[in-house]
């Protein structure tokens, strides 16, 4: 089980206090089809995702940022078994939705960058600890259930 | 993933825009990396001080970011302007090159913090690819 002190709850809490679920889901999905453009191979059905300006207004991208921000909601409220927590969505990654896990660290970092660029220099180093450990354990929960 | 004549026209366009501040940038992204990712604190065992923002990390902050400042200027051709520093990560510092990725996490998110409307996701692209670039080169020698 994962141990997490005082201060790594209240960090992690705090961030996600500050949290637009709109505006930071949309722009850390954005970022990760601009920066890591191989990963639009899994919207196909989302429409135009040629380029920042279209992916950044691209509606069901603003859609799909709030889903993922509402995933990480559920892992905070279950801070000490994620790992159970996200069973079935691990599976559903795996079997349906089929994604690489190796994505899974890569719109993570690009979470991080968002929250960077609102939280500034709020977002200290330990904070930055606590919040990578959590999107850590997030990561290695999402991964668990491939087979 | 080679770099385009946009993303080099992005890259300096950026670094001319942050060099004001690469002190504190090279200070920040240091520090986040050895409090983050404590196993790259292994590579510094001869410091007296691994805490953010002390003497040593300073120091060490400032002359890796000149290392990139480096590379900005040698932006068009990487593994020949850094081979001095490819031998020298090769042969003497041998830091495995997966630890080039974490630093440069680092730096991107500094960046995001101190210039957050100046890194777009386009400067993001265009820096992330920048460099995997540099970590390549600077991996050139190694074997």
């Amino acid at each position: 089980m994962v141990e997490w002190t005082a201060e790594e709850r209240a960090a992690i809490q705090g961030v996600f206090n500050k949290l637009d679920y709109e505006s930071v889901g949309r722009e850390s999905l954005t970022r990760c089809l601009v920066v890591y453009p191989w990963t639009r191979r899994y919207f196909g059905g989302f429409g135009n995702l040629f380029n920042a300006e279209a992916i950044m207004a691209n509606p069901k991208v603003a859609a799909h940022g709030i889903v993922v921000l509402q995933g990480l909601e559920k892992a905070l409220k279950n801070m000490d078994d994620i790992k159970n927590t996200y069973a079935s969505l691990s599976e559903f990654h795996s079997v349906k939705l089929q994604v690489d896990p190796v994505n899974f660290q890569l719109l993570s970092d690009c979470l991080t960058v968002v929250i960077a660029t609102r939280l500034r220099t709020e977002f200290t180093p330990d904070i930055q600890a606590a919040w990578q450990k959590f999107l850590a354990v997030v990561v290695s929960a999402l991964s668990r259930q491939y087979h | 993933m080679s770099l385009s004549a946009n993303d080099k026209a992005t890259v300096k366009a950026l670094w001319a825009k942050i060099a004001p501040k690469a002190e504190d940038i090279g200070n920040e992204a240091l520090s986040r990396m050895l409090y983050v990712y404590p196993q790259t604190k292994t590579y510094f065992s001869h410091w007296s001080d691994l805490t953010p923002g002390s003497a040593p990390v300073r120091k060490h902050g400032k002359k890796v970011v000149g290392g990139i400042g480096l590379a900005v200027e040698k932006i068009d051709d990487l593994f020949n302007g850094l081979l001095t520093l490819s031998e020298l990560h090769a042969f003497q510092l041998r830091v495995d090159p997966a630890n080039f990725r974490i630093l440069s996490h680092n730096i991107l998110v500094v960046l995001a913090l101190l210039f957050p409307n100046d890194f777009t996701p386009e400067a993001h692209l265009a820096m992330d690819k920048f460099f995997a670039r540099v970590a390549l080169a600077l991996s050139d020698k190694y074997r």
